[in-house]
């Protein structure tokens, strides 16, 4: 059979990693790239005794969560247990939920209109990490507690294409709303991925298989057209396709199997008797939802329609989280919105914005502002703009530093222009001759005397007026 | 004043005699330590700390200073061995946790250093505080305090000894099923179980959560509802904890009246306690505060008998997960240097766990596998929650209730350990007050056939513990045993 004799079927489930200052449980700090075993304590490693107190930030983080995708948020929300065995989990269980997760339903519309349903989200606890050496394995404990938000999607993904978008959806909404900053390449984002074939005139599912923590989006997709690919093969020959869970292997580009459904695990879920439910009012979730940041195409549909930018411009701004915050704060302290947009495009994008844009609104805001008030010119403003780079220092203060602040008024330069005038009897000689060099040669007199600070149409303008 | 009479005293008076310098606390630690030498083969203590003589003369310092404050204050305590004390070793008497030295104080611990107290050593305990007789111990039996050939009851036993022997002024228990409450009756001390959340779990090894609270254990009823005091209390580290303010109990207690009070018994299980040869102690208990004006009240709680089952689905269920953190990979012993992971694990488990902690395991582990989850979990707790109303009712009716804490007096060593059930059915009087929440304690009145102490279970309203201390109060001053 061909190829498209076959329907994908597709279910995602997403870890990420939420944005608090604090472990799920204790008050580690949730930060990546420390020495191993430093941001422990005795809740995050499950010494006896130690018991865990949940982080309010964390849930809150986890309501956003939902209200970004248009979750409903439930009421009562209950921490369960969800048992197994494995050195990286400190106590043997990792705190879940599964029976009341703290949001359901929701979802995300794909370009085609498509709507992918998520069942729910639900906040966990991350496991610490194995490291193995030659010989040995090490424990690292320092992620264990760092809370989780886990999204799990309804099978309705069809291709690796709409994966990849989902999932870039999913973290623009993520990442928009403050939630988590689902850093792929530190494993603050996982992806984990349910597939089955059927074919197109068969009404039944096929039997699924899961590939465990995809750490890249190009792994996702990779797995999905390999996994896909091979559930195909298998049916074509007769194979039967075993529920079991797989593991990729990005370097080798293959998937193999880790374990069968006859050998997997029952988690035996219980709620956690270490933890109250958690009651959510209404009050807070909707304080939640004043509070969420727009969207990533809420941000691009007003710098369109309300700021009236391009949609190009619209669409480069609105990119990134960081860019838009920063444009956005720009734009309150002064609404020239193409102008602002334009050194955010050109000046600013130009710079290191992975983490953070390395000048303050205030700082840029202050020097377009100058040079719309024709207080320094555009070469000077951007000259003071990579000193303030360098040096960090305000603007303002730096303009007048460097001398830049323009303080000649229009007498003032004519007076200059007399002046020059009277003094260059061969070049006012020369005028009918060579009038374009001649108010170049003054233009050029100016400008050395105001040192750069005189507005060269203006000084032109008067030239004209009294040579012409 | 002699060793005797030094180590006779309970906290209050210890507190008195210290600071009226009629003995320093050297003197007294050095009295105690004697004792536990004296009755080392009782098998009460796993250890005794090696800077108690230390901490004595800092609180002889302090004393000469004249800096009193600490309401513990040089007394000598003894706690069970599955309470955390920092620098100190926790195994749970366990093999597994030989090893296993504490990274952190418990709170409650914490509690009891904040006011001055010497903590002189580890109580002996059935292993993980699973069983009722101390004979679970790996570190063998703990024997009565009256009578070598008998238990200590448990799993507190060692705790209970401590008191009755006077190896301590007072100790800790803890208490899933009545672990604190049967020992205390069967070696002649008082021994408490608050109000679930009224003491903070932090710190101490958990068996089942949901049940579980630190329990005091005392030579008299005024030193535990002084000692309560101290303990009790929200704890920052522990969610289940209350969050009310902790009464004036040794107040409180003393306005307690038992003429027109009305004090409870629950019919159902004072059938059941007909089948012992003690039975007749329960009437008399009866008879005492009927003739003293007490309002006798005979309530029912029906299923009442589903104590016990609910609470063996639900305590191996917590104990299942609880224990699960102990896999030889971290602070437990690890047996087979494995390669292999599950080896490792299975290995180190199977020699590590006790007989019947890994009865236990495996009983939680049945009843929270999928498929049977319904069946007992969730059965389980739905009559968890009926018995709380059914509780809640009968406690509308009358003040406190009164029950029998255990059958009898205690048992011979090795006369029950071949039969676990006959084991669990020793806690049908103790189970109950766990399940529901609500304080209970165990104060000394009667002695058995054999002439060993028998204690009267007063069973509280949630957080009311200052009522239930009154009655047993009256108990201990006024009943007078016909011999």
């Amino acid at each position: 059979m061909s190829r498209s004799d076959y329907d994908v079927v597709i279910g995602l489930e997403i870890h990420a990693e939420l944005n608090t200052n604090t472990k799920i449980f204790c008050g580690c700090p949730n930060k990546f790239g420390v020495d191993p075993n430093t941001n422990c304590c005795p809740v995050c490693v499950g010494m006896p005794g130690a018991l865990p107190v949940p982080n309010k930030r964390a849930v809150e983080l986890t309501i956003k969560a939902g209200l970004a995708v248009g979750s409903t948020i439930n009421d009562m929300a209950v921490f369960e247990r969800k048992n197994y065995f494995y050195p990286d989990l400190s106590k043997a269980y990792q705190i879940s939920q599964l029976v009341k997760p703290i949001c359901l339903g929701g979802g995300i519309t794909l370009d085609s209109g498509k709507f992918i349903r998520l069942n729910r989200i639900h906040l966990e606890e991350d496991a610490g990490k194995l490291i193995h050496s030659f010989d040995e394995t090490e424990i690292d404990y320092n992620r264990g507690g760092v809370p989780l938000i886990e999204s799990v999607t309804e099978p309705d993904i069809s291709s690796a294409d709409e994966a990849l978008e989902f999932l870039t959806k999913l973290r623009n909404r993520f990442v928009f709303s403050d939630v988590a900053k689902c850093r792929m390449e530190q494993g603050g984002m996982r992806c984990d991925v349910n597939l089955s074939v059927k074919r197109k005139d068969s009404n039944t599912l096929g039997t699924r298989t899961e590939m465990k923590n995809l750490n890249s989006f190009k792994a996702v997709a990779r797995a999905i057209e390999y996994e896909a690919n091979r559930q195909m093969d298998a049916l074509d020959n007769g194979e039967v396709i075993l529920q079991e869970t797989r593991k990729w292997d990005d370097e080798r580009g293959i998937s193999f199997s880790l374990r069968t459904k006859t050998d997997s695990q029952d988690y035996r879920y219980f709620p956690d008797p270490d933890l109250l439910s958690i009651r959510i009012d209404r009050e807070l979730v909707n304080k939640l939802q004043a509070e969420l940041p727009l969207s990533q195409e809420a941000r691009r549909e007003k710098y369109e329609q309300t700021y009236g930018l391009p949609g190009a411009d619209a669409e480069v701004l609105s990119n990134s989280k960081v860019v838009s915050d920063f444009f956005d704060d720009c734009v309150k302290l002064l609404p020239e919105y193409k102008e602002v947009a334009n050194w955010v495009m050109t000046e600013i994008l130009k710079l290191d914005v992975s983490e953070e844009v390395p000048v303050t609104p205030a700082n840029l805001v202050s020097i377009i502002k100058m040079m719309l008030d024709k207080k320094i010119t555009r070469q000077n403003a951007k000259e003071l703009l990579a000193k303030v780079l360098e040096t960090g220092e305000d603007a303002e203060v730096l303009a007048k530093k460097m001398d830049m602040l323009s303080s000649i008024s229009d007498t003032d330069i004519e007076t200059l222009i007399d002046k020059l005038i009277a003094e260059n009897e061969k070049a006012v000689a020369d005028y009918s001759k060579t009038p374009d060099k001649v108010t170049q040669f003054f233009i050029g007199q100016v400008m050395r005397a105001t040192r750069g600070k005189a507005d060269g149409s203006k000084v032109k303008a008067i030239i004209e007026s009294k040579l012409g | 004043m002699d060793r005797k009479e030094m180590t006779s005293l309970g906290i209050i008076d210890t507190l008195d005699a210290l600071k009226s310098k009629k003995f320093t606390c050297v003197e007294l630690v050095e009295a105690y330590l004697e004792n536990i030498k004296q009755f080392w083969d009782k098998n009460a203590v796993l250890e005794v700390f090696d800077d108690v003589l230390d901490h004595a003369r800092e609180v002889d310092e302090k004393i000469a200073q004249g800096k009193l404050d600490g309401k513990l204050l040089g007394v000598p305590f003894i706690i069970k061995d599955n309470i955390l004390y920092k620098g100190k070793r926790a195994t749970c008497a366990s093999k597994f946790l030989e090893k296993f030295v504490s990274p952190y104080n418990a709170t409650v611990v914490e509690k009891l250093l904040n006011e001055g107290a010497v903590i002189l050593g580890r109580a002996n305990m059935d292993e993980f505080a699973m069983g009722g007789s101390t004979e679970k111990s790996a570190y063998g039996p703990c024997k009565n305090a009256h009578d070598d050939e008998r238990v200590s009851g448990g799993s507190s036993g060692g705790s209970a000894v401590a008191v009755a022997c006077n190896l301590c002024a007072a100790a800790l228990g803890t208490d899933t099923g009545g672990s604190v409450r049967q020992p205390a009756s069967f070696n002649g001390v008082v021994g408490m179980k608050p109000t679930y959340g009224r003491i903070s779990r932090y710190g101490v090894v958990a068996f089942a959560s949901s049940l579980d609270q630190v329990g005091p254990m005392t030579k008299n009823v005024k030193d535990n509802a002084y000692l309560l005091e101290i303990l009790a209390g929200a704890d920052i580290h522990d969610q289940t904890t209350r969050i009310e303010a902790v009464d004036d109990y040794t107040t409180k207690m003393d306005n307690v009246s038992i003429k027109g009070m009305k004090i409870g018994y629950c019919k159902e299980l004072i059938d059941m306690f007909k089948q012992s040869k003690d039975a007749h102690t329960f009437d008399r208990a009866i008879e005492f505060f009927k003739n003293n004006g007490a309002e006798i009240v005979e309530v029912t709680i029906p299923h009442i008998e589903l104590a016990l089952p609910v609470y063996y689905i639900l305590a191996p269920a917590e104990a299942t997960s609880n224990l699960g953190r102990f896999d030889g990979v971290k602070y437990t012993t690890r047996e087979g240097n494995s390669s292999d992971i599950n080896k490792l694990y299975v290995e180190s488990r199977t020699k590590g766990f006790g007989k019947e902690v890994k009865r236990r395991i495996l009983l939680g582990n049945y009843v929270l596998s999928s498929g049977f989850f319904d069946a007992f979990y969730q059965k389980a707790q739905k009559v968890q929650r009926y018995l709380t109303y059914r509780f809640e009712d009968a406690l509308s009716q009358c003040d406190v209730l009164l029950m029998p804490v255990a059958y009898g007096e205690a048992f011979k060593i090795g006369e029950k350990t071949s039969d676990p059930v006959t084991m669990y059915l020793e806690d049908m009087f103790t189970v109950p007050s766990n399940l529901v929440g609500i304080p209970s304690l165990s104060v000394p009145y009667e002695v058995g056939s054999n002439g060993l102490p028998i204690g009267l279970q007063i069973l509280g309203r949630k957080l009311d513990e200052s009522t239930m201390y009154g009655v047993a109060q009256f108990v201990e001053k006024n009943y007078k045993r016909i011999d």
